[in-house]
Formats: C-alpha cells, structure tokens, sequence
C-alpha cells in the first residue's frame, strides 16, 4: 500500500514547532469532544443511538485497548484474560454501591486501586512463566474471576448487581440517561491522560525497559534490565486502566453481571491491539474505534455482524499482518529530550 | 464440602475421568502438535471439535435417518452406523483442520514473524466458525439420537462400566498408539518430529515443510474429531458454544503436560479429567473449570515447563 497514513502522520508532526503542535493537538481533541454533537449524521447507529455508542462500546473499548497495548504491544506479554481487571473495577463499583454511599469518583480511585493489586497478586505468581505459558494461566485467571462471580450470592451471583448509581452532577455536567455525552466525555479525559502517561513512559526507562523485554528478554536480563520488574509495572500499569474502564462501565450501564465479563471481551480488546497495530497508540486507538464502531454500524445485519467481525480479522491479517498502523522498524526510543533541542 | 461423596463414589468417579480424560487428550493433540512445530496456539481447534460434534449427530439423522425418538440398535447395525459416524466426524474436523492451516496460518507464515498476528487470524477463524453454526442452528442445542445402549456391562468397587464410556476408552487407546507409532516409525512422522526440533535446519534438510504441517494439522483434526465422535456418544447433546468450553480444558491438558509434548498431552489429559470429575463430586460442579485453572497456576508455579516439559523430541530420548 502506498499510502503511509502513519509516516505522513508522524513527518507532520516532527516538522511542526512548539506552538504549531500545540495547535494541532488543541485542534484534533476539541474535534473529537465535539464528535457528539455529529449525532444524526451520516455516521449514526442504527439501534442505539450514536452519543451512547462513543462511550460504549467505543469509549471504554479504546481505554481498555491502550491498557492492554501496554502488556501486548509494548511488552510483549500475551494476557488472555485482561477481562479480569475489568470485571474487578466494576465489581468493586457495584459492591461499594450497594453496601456504602460512595459516589462514583470516590468509588474510581479505589477501583483502580483494587485492580491494580489484583495485577500485582497475579503477575508476582506468573510472570516468571513464558510467552504461551503465560497466555493460557492469564486466561484462567479471567475464567476464575468470572466463575466466583457467578458462584457467589454475596454480588447476586448470575442475575449480577442491579441499581449501581449514575455519578453525581459535577461541574453543572448531568449524568444520567438523558445525558450520554457527558459520560463520553469523562471516559475521554481518561483515554487522554492514559496516552499522555503511555507517550511519557515510553520515553523514559520503563519505556525502555519494555521494548527490550519485548524485543530478546533475555539479551534485556544480561544488560541489567531487571525484567520480572518491569514486567510486573507493565501488567499492573494495564490492570490499572482496565480497572478504571470498568468503574466508569458500571456507573453508565447501572447493572452488571458475570456473562458481560467473559472471555470473549479480552479476545475482542487483543484483537483491537493486534488489529491496529501493535505498540503504536495511534494505531491501536484507530483498531478498537473501528472494531467496535463497525459491528454498530451494521446492526442491521444484526445476525451476521459477529461473522464478519471474523472475516474482517482474517482478511485484514493477511492483507496487513503488521495492523493497520503498524510501529516503525526501528522506532526511536529514549528520546525524552528531543523537544528541548 | 462434601467429601462422603468423593468416598462413596470413588471407583465410579474414576472410571467416568478417565473417559473424560481420553476425550480431552485427543482435543489436546490438535493444540500439542501444532505447537510443537509451528510454537502457535491453535485457538481454531476448539471450532474443529464443534464441527465434528455437528458431523457427528448429522451422519446419524441425515444419512441413516434416525430421529431423537429412535430406539437403540444393536449387532452388525450398530458398528456399521457407529463406525460411519465416527468417520464422519474425523473426516469432517481433519477435512476443516487443513483448510483452517490454508487460509489462516500458511500465507501469514512466510509474511511475518509475529506469532500474535497469526493468534489474531485463528481467532478470526474460530469467530466466523463458530457464528456461522450459531445462525444456521439459530442457537438451539441439537441432540444425538441414542443408538448405543447404554447398558452397564459389569460393576466393580460400586462403579458401574458402562458400554459407552468403555467404548470411549478402548478406542481412544487405539488411536492413541496408531498416532505414537505413526510418529516414531513413519517418515512423515520423522519429519514431524524434524520440523518440532528445528524449523529452519530441517528446512535446509529439505523437507518438505508446507506437506509437514498439513499433516501435522490433518492429524490433529482427526483426534479431535474422534473426540467429538465420543463426546457425543456419551453427552449426547451438541451446540454452537461446545468448542469453547471443550477446547479450553483440553488446550490447559496441553499445558498441564507440557505443550508440544504428545505423552505429555496424555497425562495432561487424564489428569485433568479426574481433578475434574473429583472436584465436582466434592465442590459442585460450578467450580469445576476453576478447579482446573488453580491446579494448572499451581503446577506451572513449580514446573513452569508443565508436568513432563516442553518439545517433541524430549519425550523420546
């Protein structure tokens, strides 16, 4: 394919100054806060409407891609069972709400608290394991998550929790059903501060610890890299952001059950991050909108529209192995001081 | 808790794993040698075991027109149907192996490197498979038509052999050595074998790799297709979200062995169809697949090869 959408993308950037990129950047987010207002358009969704599917599926579906990113793409660990921590931030949204008088932000620190533990227990246990060794425990991880939850009374077992309440009015921004747009709108500060903290890492030693774990860890071990640490940062950093998807999933959807958190949602979020390209923010970001846009989309071939999910995969891996935005070669790294040159 | 349960059951519970166990091994074959020669997770091979389970009952009531309401047969009858719709189902699941290799593996194995790509393709896969039967069935489940009596031949320590779980095992034997002998005396078997040392050298040694795989996977949809043959003359009952499930235990029998190891498989197998059986006789069956999952985190914690470590080769020296 001729056309470069990342490399023209990029050489834009590299050649705009200070204040041109602050403009551009200024430019693309008040775009995409906007992006409600295209309600009724030619970009609407036939069954549900189009303010409702930029905060679910794709608002948390994007958050929830780049968390992952960090563990698959950067790192090179493959988590099957990222679900897990999903479940874990809207279980504990749903428990809190039932047995306290939490609100929602109040709820969301500790959520995301609790995922990120639950990142720490499991990958202290596992990550000494390798590649596919990792892939299956991971998986079972989510499994066992997902099976307590049914099994247990105490969070409804599988009729879920009912009545989790809407966060409070803030800053005169009203969320409740009327108003989905406000939700979108939280879920994209937090999609934003993700990638500033995901751009920040990368160019510092975490950043760097990550790529050469993913690139020979072994190589990354002999030239001082302490790896099982650094793996251990990429797994709970990626916990903390599926945890905080799954507060702000609990608090829109006001009802949560085990079904939701099967398997198939870590399969879908992989198949976002390998879809658009692995490592690469953007990429990824354009993967999970596209993957989770499309099938909404074309609801009205409801039946059909899981299929050509499929098709979509198979013919995209073929044709594009590397995702749709694929990360350079030789990506620069350690470049943290570039701007102040 | 109950452990009476576990006691009073013991020999009957036994006998049931085992032939759980047996089931789960021949899926693991589909997931154990692809790894062993291309270090890929085969995630299709759940998919290969639905089909074979549909193939399966669709032999007995399309060819042989008997319905759900059928009464057993028995004599000549019985093993000529049986034995066709065990052919069927393998024909079927190896016939749909291949094609999977076809288009989703093989075009991806000379572009790229990247193992996660091909990850993403199989699942492709597995999702068009597994949604393309969900529609045709409109989600209902299809049961089996019950042509082999399940009569109890003889009872030892309380434990009651019936014929279809004895069927399953015999069998299962059977293709279980006709594989290790294939492996370890045919040429293609040797070249398997070449293939799960060193891709690249016996690439150089000029075997033919395109011909290794497809064999490799063509053995693997066999197994699970004679899988899926036993697990619906014993369940008796299929539909579009079995791959998972199934696919899932057996691909952590894979692990718990050590994956691209076949006699690793086995044990893996076996093993883990008794913690299955045992941990739902004590805990209840919903915790039975978690059971599976902290025996496996427990054993990769000190093993973290699985039981009888990694690679082919390992097995036979």
């Amino acid at each position: 394919m001729s056309i470069n959408l990342r490399d023209s993308g990029a050489t834009l950037w590299a050649n705009a100054n200070k204040w041109q990129r602050y403009l551009i950047a200024g430019a693309v987010i008040l775009a995409v806060f906007a992006l409600p207002l295209l309600e009724g358009t030619f970009l609407n969704t036939p069954s549900t409407p189009f303010e409702m599917v930029l905060f679910y599926p794709i608002g948390v579906y994007v958050l929830m891609a780049l968390g992952l990113n960090v563990v698959v793409g950067k790192s090179g660990l493959l988590d099957l069972g990222y679900v897990a921590f999903y479940a874990v931030g809207a279980y504990t949204a749903g428990i809190l709400s039932m047995h306290t008088k939490l609100n929602t932000w109040e709820i969301l620190p500790i959520g995301i608290a609790l995922a990120m533990l639950s990142g720490l227990v499991l990958g202290a246990a596992v990550l000494r394991l390798r590649g596919d060794y990792l892939a299956i425990v991971t998986l079972g991880f989510g499994e066992i998550i997902r099976i307590t939850a049914l099994n247990t009374s105490a969070v409804g077992g599988a009729n879920g929790i009912t009545n989790i309440p809407n966060p409070p009015t803030t800053f005169g921004l009203k969320f409740d059903l009327d108003h989905p747009r406000s939700f979108y709108w939280i879920v994209l500060i937090l999609i934003i501060l993700t990638i500033l903290v995901i751009r920040g890492l990368s160019v510092r030693r975490p950043g760097r610890a990550w790529e050469s774990i993913r690139q020979d860890e072994d190589v990354a071990e002999l030239m001082g890299v302490n790896t099982y640490k650094y793996k251990l940062w990429a797994f709970i950093f990626g916990a903390s952001v599926g945890g905080a998807a799954g507060v702000l999933f609990a608090s829109k959807a006001m009802f949560i059950a085990p079904n939701i958190f099967s398997y198939n949602v870590s399969i879908l979020i992989l198949a976002f991050v390998v879809f658009g390209g692995m490592g690469n923010i953007w990429g990824v970001v354009v993967g999970a909108v596209l993957l989770s846009y499309i099938p909404e989309k074309i609801r009205f071939i409801s039946d059909a529209r899981m299929l050509i999910f499929g098709l979509v995969l198979i013919i995209m891996m073929n044709l594009r192995p590397d995702g749709l935005l694929p990360r350079k070669k030789r990506e620069k790294i350690g470049v943290a001081g570039e701007k102040s040159k | 808790m109950d452990f009476s349960v576990l006691t009073d059951q013991f020999a009957s519970l036994t006998f049931d794993g085992i032939a759980l166990g047996f089931i789960y091994v021949l899926i693991a074959l589909g997931y154990t040698m692809v790894y062993g020669v291309l270090r890929l997770i085969n995630f299709a091979n759940s998919e290969v075991f639905m089909l074979g389970s549909f193939a399966t009952i669709l032999v007995s009531t399309k060819i042989f027109n008997y319905t759900i309401e059928s009464d057993p047969i028995t004599g000549f009858k019985l093993v000529y149907t049986l034995l066709a719709m065990l052919l069927g189902s393998m024909i079927v699941s190896g016939l749909v192996s291949v094609l999977i290799e076809i288009v989703a593996y093989r075009r991806l194995r000379s572009r790229t490197s990247n193992r996660l790509t091909s990850l993403i393709s199989a699942i492709g896969v597995s999702i068009v498979l597994t949604e393309g039967v969900r529609i045709a069935t409109s989600s209902a489940p299809m049961g089996s038509p019950r042509l082999l009596d399940k009569i109890t031949l003889v009872t030892i320590w309380g434990a009651d052999i019936r014929l279809d779980t004895l069927l399953v095992i015999v069998f299962a034997i059977i293709l279980l050595i006709t594989l290790d002998l294939f492996v370890n005396k045919s040429r293609l078997g040797k070249g398997i074998r070449a293939v799960s040392m060193d891709y690249d050298t016996s690439r150089l040694m000029g075997i033919n790799l395109n011909k290794v795989i497809s064999t490799t996977f063509l053995i693997g949809g066999l197994g699970t297709g004679a899988a899926a043959f036993f697990y619906i003359t014993v369940y008796e009952m299929t539909r579009f979200s079995i791959g998972f499930e199934l696919g899932l235990a057996a691909f952590t029998a894979a692990v718990l062995g050590g994956i691209g190891n076949i006699r690793g498989a086995f044990a893996g197998g076996i093993a883990l169809g008794l913690i299955e059986m045992y941990a739902s006789a004590v805990l209840g069956t919903q915790w039975r697949s978690i059971t599976a999952f902290v025996i496996l985190i427990l054993v990769l914690l000190f093993k973290p090869n699985g039981i009888f470590g990694e690679s082919l080769q390992q097995a036979r020296v």
